[in-house]
């Protein structure tokens, strides 16, 4: 008999800005470990019962090199025993860690696995590892790389997004994450202490509660001039019909540059017996694809559709989404995609936008951040679903148990 | 503490001048309360063109307030501690007018960390002055961005002298490293070349808040301090064993501050102040290291009624291994020495030795070429008892026997003027037996040296039955003018570092015969803190030595009527000399091998006479039996009124035989178990080991008073 992968707990870093950010004082290994700490604390967890450790960091250079899930577990004194590695598929890496730690437990080879992510954006930025695909001129030649905004302008341009369309997203993304951090909505969000047990951070501060379309409208577009330079010629090679790509995204209505960390606590039933701990939620099923990298970001409905039918559901069965708002229009193609004509359910604490998108990790945010939110609604099925660099999406169906 | 004067020229100068009557200007709060107000006129100021920082002390600014870090204890009341402070400097270096630090004294720790905050520093050239951040000494770090400034100022290899191992640099050198950045002659170039930068540097603004700032030699990543931090951990750990974290906790700032911006880096070097300020080792440090050892130098310890001496000239008799040490360190402190010795050609022998010491000092940059010609030519090394007569003290260094000593001190006295001191170099010969050969038993005194006199900071003065009170000062008063630690115990066997510190040998010894494995004690040893393991130190003092004074011990006893116990102790000893011969380092053997071209190591045949046992000891066992029996023995020398000060307890124990500095020496160790905790765990150790280390009475009494050891 197959197992079924149940998550016992998934909990949250809050994300600190990158400029005069409160956690830019922090190491990422440090970061993840007092996070680690804090997760095998609050479960009373015998650390030598983890099969591993999935850390999503997409970055892994510098602070964040040479296995960073490994220096963390080992410096959060967690048990010689426990085995770790650090994975990449991007930005949807904190999920693909929680998909993968399914897996190893459905297969019923591990049966507790901890799956998560960090990202440091303010010391090792995007871009720090200068990879191949931006870097090596042959590739990008090839593959007619461009930059993830310039993706999502095209995205805007082809559905005829506008940038008040954007904006507006943006908005409402700073409302409803403020309103939820005022009505404590964020249950998995644990403050992070210094050394000395001083408080450094216990909420999200990247959200502005005062966004408004006027002010959002003086923001100037962060991808036309490397649009107008050349990169707006690659994207025509591969969108002919396109004459001219709008260029309607900005600071305001992309996701925020922050630091971050997120741990998902995913074990088979037995496990959990055994170190008494309840289930919170099972994961019904999970999908990764692929689309055209050069548009890039269309990956979550796709994704979205495959792990539906997967798991022998349709749209209509799901209660709550979480759509990752890397850019405000991915979230518009998604709900175009799948014919959903509000945002009733979608993104209902608000999103990466308001709070951040701290890469490695977002994954597992909103992984936690869906959960708690079924659970004070008592709602059963939740959805999470992340765009991904090279055109890939990753979705994740849950269900309460 | 600050007085501000503006000229003419619309330069404002502040001066700063503590009303400390030992002419130092010491950081304290009222240096910050000043500083605040002379900042929040001159921002006020629109004329204002430039700021000169001056002092009209014999030191610039020195200290890092310990006594009020001391007295912190709660993580929130550190950090706005060192925010408060933190952000007075961050408002002078803000300024928009330029700002000088024209150093015309030492600048040290908290000092040092000012002279950074500001945009330019000029310092006079001495030969006696010393600048840098020795707060690792201390147990603690610089926190008021000092280690943020160096290290943006002389990038992170050249930091780690000054904030890691604590070193303090000459006019000179400081300007070779950057520390400092200008280098005048005179004072009144002090003064004119600051003006001069304030005129062409009008808007300036420090390096590193300029946009695009980049650390001399990168940050902690790049290609250079990548490999020097790759090594540097291990190395540090190493020399410390983990005992002293404040060493570690500046390393992590180091690094990490260059990873961040100048908000994050200044919280970075808070917070480790905090964690290193709010713990027991930083208090243990600063108890022993700032409080006691000043409370020394003070003379707590000296009779305060008697004026005190300088002393020109010294005699001392037996140019041995004491001897002639001895002679080196007076004439190093400018006091002519009279070296005397049995024949010429003794005296003259040692006086090769004494310059030889000369020699290697002086290529080690200790002491310059005049000053050894200076103090050699002021040494006489004689056969003439007459050449007594010019002395004010005199030493006697003989070989460690009473007879001799007795003989030696009757036939010279009939040399010395009345007025001279007279002291005995000895660690185990009462006093007051050696006293009653003296024709002024008020005059005579103990003055034991630890031996190698050059480089040992201890010195264990001990007062017979009738030495008077102004012999006790005149001894003091020698012992400082050495520049050495003066400690005052009085006349029981043993006094009081030989009787302790044997505790540490014995132990080793004890757990030898248990059939530990060797290695683990030496180990557990020196993990404690120790320089050495247990038989490392056996083997030093000569296991043939350790035999004579348990014959010696013996003898004494009797006379005494008490019985003389046997241990462990003799049964090693017999092992070791009787049996095999092994009589220590000296001789290439002892517990050790000595081979000629490497390095020592245990005897292998060990195990064949000390056989291993099956059973197993912890180290922290180890480890609290060396701290245990050694705390109880000095429990028991204060109830027996060797010695009454904690200082000189403490002192003593670290600079005698190197008790650990991070447990703050033996009774501060006390202290930190708590007294309580120390009584539990003592009768724990009393069941399983033995009556040695039954807690003494007076803990119990002190707990019942709340007391600790001060």
């Amino acid at each position: 008999m197959t197992e079924l992968a149940y998550i016992y707990d998934s909990i949250r870093t809050p994300r600190g800005k990158r400029k005069q950010g409160a956690l830019n004082e922090i190491t990422p290994t440090d970061l993840l470990s007092k996070l680690m700490v804090q997760l095998s604390n609050r479960n009373n967890l015998d650390t030598s019962k983890i099969d591993d450790v999935i850390i999503g960091c997409v970055m892994p250079v510098r602070e964040q090199g040479a296995n960073i899930g490994k220096t963390a577990a080992q410096y959060a004194g967690w048990n010689v025993d426990v085995p770790a590695m650090q994975i990449s598929r991007c930005c949807g890496s904190g999920l693909e860690a929680i998909n993968l730690a399914a897996t190893k437990i459905k297969s019923g080879f591990e049966n507790l696995v901890v799956a998560g992510g960090i990202e440091s954006m303010s010391r090792v930025p995007m871009g720090a590892d200068i990879g191949s695909m931006a870097y090596e001129t042959k590739i990008s030649l090839n593959n007619h790389y461009v930059p993830q905004g310039i993706g999502a302008d095209l995205i805007a341009t082809v559905n005829s997004f506008s940038r008040k369309d954007l904006d507006a997203l943006a908005v409402q993304s700073h409302k409803r994450a403020f309103n939820a951090q005022q009505n404590k909505r964020f249950k998995s969000l644990l403050p992070v202490y210094d050394q000395n047990g001083l408080l450094i951070l216990e909420k999200d501060e990247h959200i502005r509660p005062e966004s408004n379309l006027i002010d959002l409208s003086k923001l100037k577009p962060s991808f036309e001039d490397l649009g107008s330079m050349g990169f707006d010629s690659f994207a025509q090679e591969v969108y002919p019909e396109i004459e001219q790509i709008e260029h309607l995204h900005t600071a305001g209505n992309s996701s925020g540059i922050v630091d971050g960390a997120s741990l998902t606590l995913l074990g088979s039933k037995e496990m959990g017996e055994q170190i008494g701990l309840k289930p919170r939620a099972r994961i019904l099923s999970f999908a990764t694809c692929s689309t055209d990298p050069t548009i890039m970001l269309t990956g979550p409905a796709p994704a979205t559709i495959k792990s539906l039918k997967r798991a022998s559901m349709t749209i209509k069965d799901i209660d709550l989404f979480e759509v990752n708002e890397a850019f405000a229009s991915v979230v518009l193609r998604f709900m175009k995609d799948l014919k959903l004509s509000n945002m009733n359910n979608i993104n209902v604490n608000g999103g990466s936008i308001a709070m951040g998108h701290p890469l490695g990790a977002t994954g597992s945010i909103l992984l936690g951040t869906l959960l708690d939110e079924l659970e004070l609604r008592d709602l059963s099925t939740g959805l999470v679903t992340l765009c991904v660099a090279g055109g890939m999406g990753i979705a994740t169906v849950i269900e309460r148990v | 503490m600050i007085i501000y004067q503006k000229d003419a020229q619309n330069i404002v100068t502040l001066t700063i001048d503590g009303s400390d009557e030992h002419q130092f200007n010491a950081v304290c709060e009222d240096f910050f309360v000043d500083l605040n107000l002379h900042l929040n006129t001159i921002k006020k100021d629109k004329s204002a063109k430039g700021v000169i920082l001056t002092s009209k002390r014999r030191s610039f600014l020195t200290g890092s307030d310990l006594d009020t870090i001391y007295k912190i204890n709660e993580a929130q009341e550190a950090f706005d501690f060192v925010e408060r402070r933190k952000k007075v400097l961050r408002k002078l270096e803000n300024l928009t007018i330029p700002v000088v630090a024209t150093i015309n004294g030492d600048a040290t720790g908290s000092g040092m960390e000012v002279v950074l905050a500001c945009h330019h520093s000029i310092v006079k050239s001495s030969k006696e002055h010393k600048y840098g951040l020795p707060e690792v000494n201390f147990g603690v770090l610089p926190a008021l961005g000092g280690i943020v400034r160096l290290t943006r100022k002389i990038g992170i290899d050249k930091s780690l002298r000054f904030l890691i191992e604590g070193v303090l640099v000459g006019a000179k050198e400081s300007i070779e490293c950057g520390l400092i950045d200008e280098l005048v002659e005179t004072e009144k170039e002090l003064m004119t070349n600051a003006i001069k930068w304030i005129d062409v540097n009008q808007n300036y603004t420090q390096p590193w808040n300029r946009k695009n700032f980049q650390l001399p030699d990168g940050d902690a990543f790049s290609k250079m301090n990548a490999q020097i931090l790759h090594n540097y951990p291990s190395q540090l750990r190493k020399k410390t064993r983990g005992n002293y974290p404040a060493a570690e906790k500046i390393l992590n700032v180091v690094t990490e501050s260059t990873l961040v911006d100048l908000a994050a880096a200044s919280k970075i070097e808070s917070r480790a102040f905090v964690e290193i300020i709010t713990s027991s080792v930083s208090k243990n440090i600063i108890t022993a290291q700032w409080f006691q050892k000043n409370d020394i130098n003070a003379g707590l310890s000296r009779p305060s009624e008697i004026n005190k001496t300088k002393f020109s000239k010294i005699g001392i008799i037996g140019s041995g291994l004491m001897g002639h040490g001895i002679g080196y360190v007076s004439a190093l402190s400018g006091i002519s020495v009279v070296l005397i010795d049995l024949d010429q050609k003794k005296a003259n022998l040692a006086l090769d030795k004494i310059q030889k010491l000369f020699y290697d000092a002086e290529q080690k940059k200790q002491v310059q070429p005049y000053q050894s010609k200076r103090a050699i030519s002021s040494i006489q090394a004689t056969d003439d008892l007459h050449r007594l007569n010019e002395c004010d003290l005199i030493v006697e260094a003989v070989f460690e026997d009473i007879s001799l000593k007795e003989k030696v001190i009757e036939r010279s006295e009939e040399f010395i003027n009345g007025k001279a001191v007279f002291a005995s170099n000895t660690s185990t010969i009462p006093i007051t037996r050696l006293s009653k050969k003296s024709r002024d038993p008020e005059k005579f005194i103990g003055i034991h040296f630890f031996s190698p006199v050059n480089k040992m900071q201890l010195v264990e003065i001990i007062k017979g039955e009738k030495t008077s009170s102004e012999t006790l000062a005149k001894a003091f008063d020698y012992v400082l003018q050495l520049n050495k630690i003066p400690i005052v115990v009085n006349d029981k066997r043993g006094f009081y570092t030989s009787r302790v510190f044997e505790r540490y040998v014995k132990e080793g010894f004890s757990l030898l015969m248990e059939g530990v494995n060797p290695q683990n004690i030496e180990f557990a040893g020196m993990q404690a803190g120790f320089p050495v393991g247990p038989l490392s130190v056996a083997d030093e003092i000569g296991i043939s030595l350790l035999n004579s004074i348990r014959i010696q011990e013996k003898v004494h006893l009797e006379t005494e009527g008490k019985q003389y116990l046997k241990g462990p102790w003799d049964d090693v000893i017999d092992i070791m000399i009787k049996k095999l011969n092994r009589t220590g380092r000296v001789s290439r053997s002892g517990f050790y091998d000595y081979p000629k071209d490497s390095k020592k190591k245990l005897w292998p045949g060990l195990m064949n006479h000390f056989p291993l046992s099956t059973a197993s000891i912890t180290q922290n066992e180890m480890m609290d039996r060396f701290y245990f029996s050694q705390a109880i023995e000095a429990v028991k020398c204060f109830e027996e009124g060797v010695l009454s000060s904690v200082a000189d307890a403490n002192i003593g124990s670290i600079y005698g035989w190197g008790f650990p500095i991070f447990k703050g020496g033996v009774f501060q160790f006390i202290n930190d178990c708590g007294l309580n905790a120390f009584k539990v765990r003592a009768r724990e150790l009393s069941d399983k080991y033995g009556e040695r280390f039954v807690p003494p009475n007076s803990i119990e009494s002190m707990i019942k008073k709340d007391q600790i050891f001060k």
